[in-house]
């Protein structure tokens, strides 16, 4: 059957409902704070549900045995697994019936655990009485749920990596030595990124020169990467294997068609314009500090650093995790090119990690770093002295003699990366910082499949940070550059192009564009959804003035059935509206 | 109002987000009322007039809509298309008598486990307030979108 057709049960008729409900003890996880039996024989009774039982633990290898034994003995044709969160087991629940011989889209859970016992632990009665609801609810959707087949594309086996910086140059080598022939996209008319502006870096104490020197040779040799430098991105079309970009270098466009995109951007560097008498001379940032390192250029007798510039403010609450190392870095450096030099860094708090983190902070002090707290309810003032710091210990206001003031600014994210993520249509976090589609499960995934990030595009990191990333980016691009062919969820919608009345909201409404106009057999316009390019996300469907858009797996029929289960009262008498009546009396 | 009188809320939650901030605030053993019924969809975009309506027709005494924060819906801006709906259900609710204090509309984040729990009880305090919605309110929702009048048009 296509992914275009929407059969549920209701609609099929002949198909008879067998629903087998699970209900999960969770060891005493559930069923220590509700009666599972209870829930069990309820929904043993609702209309359409041919087996009800608990189990131990259904995610364990005899739970799965059960579930898919009991599948095949009492031939069930939909399954309900009132558990945990469908966010972490429906991928394996689904798994397991489908290897049972069940469609896997014909399986909906109820989570009576995180939405339930773990949260109503001190009324038993309720919390099982809401189990009930919620399992009656799910058993509800899944009378309506109809199969599908996961929709197959075949995957353009190229990539295409945005950004030449330190993360994106690591991305584009993964991708280029297995094979996999990458085109590598650089606005900047050379490769590098940050890394062009840095001196001795942290912590390694190598020149950024020297690390660029290595890398940029290889990337520009490599036999399966394409280097593009001075070249913007201008349009992005297309889905997971298929994507098309278009970028312009000079007055030159040019069409890239790739299978994959991997987003290394980076980061910029917060100006601090305003804030501590910045003026570029001797009110600096740790930018402007490393280029005069580098130079050998720094003619200053007492320099204060000053952390945690515009940074875990209310308007911009995260730490950029890079500066106190760097500035420790830079101190200790400093103080040992010139012993006599007195060297202060003035902090909120020392936000160290890693294993060579102590090492270097043991270092500076060894070397006669000074180390002061400031409070940011009293900052230090800079003024035609120096800076003044009111001293946590000493309790009193303290003026340090400064000739070079060094301000740590936080990385920000770019100010064009929205409109970036708007062309590629993946979203950015309320500080314009690319998201991720699972800050744990899918830390360098987008959400739109067959998009990945790494580096200072995600999140402030460090060198080995982006790096890493940028490795994990390359690997999981690899997975549909790899296997030539890609399944995307049959999350999708269709539209019935006979109840259409054209208006053209739906095309207007969709981010993916998904939706065009078309001319039907008669010449009337009617919408018509391209279901690889749909994410499912219900926008249109929501809005649809004539009810000609279902979107699979929640459809209007499925939650108004859900609306209908989720009070025991109103389940018996027939309601108006009620089109899902073939769900009861098929046993 | 009756001491012992529990509302029915129905709460739609966001696959990305809110459902995941409910997740967490299980994971986190915070405590609500258990008078809430979630409905996941996978973005607060999903989230009809009509299907409002038809959770007050149902039976509902609440309806509380839960997504991404603005700038962190996983379909890029389909819960600014949720709060334009919201803004023309609540008009409709409105002119058909419903108390629009019945309608709510919150952004919780996966890591907002603690806002999770507090936005549930707020809402539950909210309506037991306002007491259980009575019948005339409920049968005028059938004028609203969804009901029978135009139900019948849009169904096959
Ligand atoms: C002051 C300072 C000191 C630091 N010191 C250290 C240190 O000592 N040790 C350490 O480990 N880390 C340090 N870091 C962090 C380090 O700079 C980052 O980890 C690293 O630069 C991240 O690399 P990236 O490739 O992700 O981003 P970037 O280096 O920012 O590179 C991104 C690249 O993408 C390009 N680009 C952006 N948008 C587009 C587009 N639309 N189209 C095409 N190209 C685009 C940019 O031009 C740039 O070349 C420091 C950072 C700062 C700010
Ligand atoms: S399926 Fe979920 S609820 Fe059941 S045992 Fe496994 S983790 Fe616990
Ligand atoms: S919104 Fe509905 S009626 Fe309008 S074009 Fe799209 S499918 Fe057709
Ligand atoms: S469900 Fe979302 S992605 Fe799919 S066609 Fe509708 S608006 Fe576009
Ligand atoms: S995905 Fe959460 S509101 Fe869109």
């Amino acid at each position: 059957m296509g992914p275009g057709s929407l059969r549920s049960a209701a609609e099929a008729g002949a198909d008879q409902l067998r629903i087998g409900v699970f209900v999960c003890h969770c060891g005493t996880n559930i069923a220590g704070f509700l009666d599972v039996d209870a829930v069990a024989r309820e929904a043993g009774a609702s209309p359409g549900v041919v087996y009800s039982v608990t189990t131990m633990y259904a995610c364990s290898e005899s739970g799965l045995k059960e579930i898919s034994e009991s599948i095949r003995k009492h031939n069930l044709n939909r399954v309900v697994i009132a558990a945990c969160s469908p966010r972490t087991h429906e991928p394996l629940f689904r798994e397991v019936c489908g290897e049972a011989g069940l469609n896997p889209y014909l399986v909906e859970m109820a989570n009576i655990r995180n939405q339930c016992s773990w949260v109503h632990m001190d009324d038993k009665e309720r919390a099982t009485k809401k189990a009930a609801a919620l399992v009656r609810m799910a058993v509800a959707k899944a009378a309506r749920l109809g199969p599908r087949e996961p929709i197959e594309v075949d995957v353009d086996r190229r990539a295409v990596v945005i950004g030449g910086g330190i993360a994106g140059m690591n991305a584009a080598l993964d991708l280029g030595d297995a094979g996999f022939d990458t085109v590598l996209i650089e606005r900047e008319p050379d490769l590098g990124g940050r890394l062009r502006g840095l001196y001795r870096l942290y912590p390694s104490g190598r020149e950024a020169r020297e690390v660029l020197e290595e890398f940029i040779p290889r990337v520009i040799e490599h036999r399966h990467i394409e280097v593009l430098t001075a070249t913007e991105l201008t349009g992005v079309r297309g889905f997971i294997g298929n994507y098309v970009l278009t970028v312009r270098t000079g007055g030159d466009e040019r069409e890239l068609e790739a299978g994959v995109i991997v987003v290394a951007s980076g980061a910029d560097v917060l100006e601090p314009h305003g804030l501590f008498g910045y003026d570029g001379e001797r009110v600096i940032t740790q930018l402007e500090l490393a280029r005069r390192m580098s130079q050998g250029s720094v003619e200053a007798g007492t320099i204060v650093m000053i952390q945690c510039v515009g940074a875990r403010l209310p308007e911009r609450e995260y730490c950029s995790r890079v500066c106190c190392a760097n500035a420790i870095k830079n101190a200790s450096m400093l103080v040992e090119e010139d012993s006599g030099r007195s060297v202060y860094v003035l902090y909120r708090d020392i936000q160290g990690y890693g294993t060579e983190f102590e090492d270097w902070f043991a270092r500076a002090r060894e070397a006669g770093v000074v180390f002061a707290r400031y409070d940011p309810e009293r900052p230090p003032l800079v003024d035609s002295r120096g800076v003044r710091i009111y001293d946590l210990l000493l309790g009193e206001e303290v003026l340090l003699p400064a000739d070079l003031i060094v301000l740590s600014t936080p990385m920000v994210a770019r100010p064009d990366a929205r409109s970036l993520g708007q062309m590629l249509r993946v979203p950015v976090d309320k500080d314009g910082f690319f998201l991720e589609a699972h800050v744990k499960l899918r830390p360098v995934d987008f959400a739109t499949e067959g998009m990945f990030l790494c580096g200072a595009a995600r999140w402030p990191c460090r060198i080995s940070e982006a790096c890493a990333q940028a490795s994990a980016a390359a690997s999981r691009a690899l997975v549909p550059l790899v296997n030539g062919k890609v399944v995307v969820e049959p999350v999708v919608v269709d539209i019935d192009e006979a109840i259409c009345r054209g208006c053209g909201l739906c095309r207007d409404l969709c981010r993916y564009a998904a939706i065009e106009m078309v001319e039907n057999e008669r010449g009337l316009a009617v919408a018509r959804v391209n279901q690889v390019l749909c994410k499912g996300c219900g926008v249109c469907a929501a809005r649809c003035p004539s009810g000609a858009m279902t979107l699979f797996h929640f459809t209007d029929e499925q939650i108004r059935a859900m609306l209908r289960a989720a009070r025991p009262a109103l389940l018996a008498g027939a309601r108006h509206g009620d089109e899902g009546g073939s769900a009861g009396g098929v046993r | 109002m009756r001491e012992d009188w529990e509302p029915d809320i129905i709460v739609f939650a966001c696959n990305w987000c809110s459902y995941a901030g409910a997740d967490s605030a299980g994971v986190s053993r915070l405590q609500y009322p258990p008078s809430v019924r979630l409905i996941r969809t996978m973005c607060s975009g999903r989230v009809s007039a009509s299907l409002i309506f038809e959770a007050f027709r149902q039976g509902a005494d609440g309806v509380l809509v839960t997504g991404c924060h603005i700038g962190d819906c996983h379909y890029v801006d389909g819960n600014e298309r949720c709060q334009e709906m919201m803004e023309m259900t609540i008009r409709l609710a409105r002119t058909a008598g419903i108390d629009e204090r019945r309608l709510g509309l919150e952004w919780i984040s996966a890591a907002e486990a603690g806002r999770f729990a507090a936005v549930m009880a707020e809402f539950v305090e909210r309506i037991r307030d306002l007491g259980p919605m009575s019948r005339e309110d409920r049968s005028v929702s059938s004028r609203t979108p969804g009901g029978v009048e135009e139900a019948g048009g849009a169904r096959r």
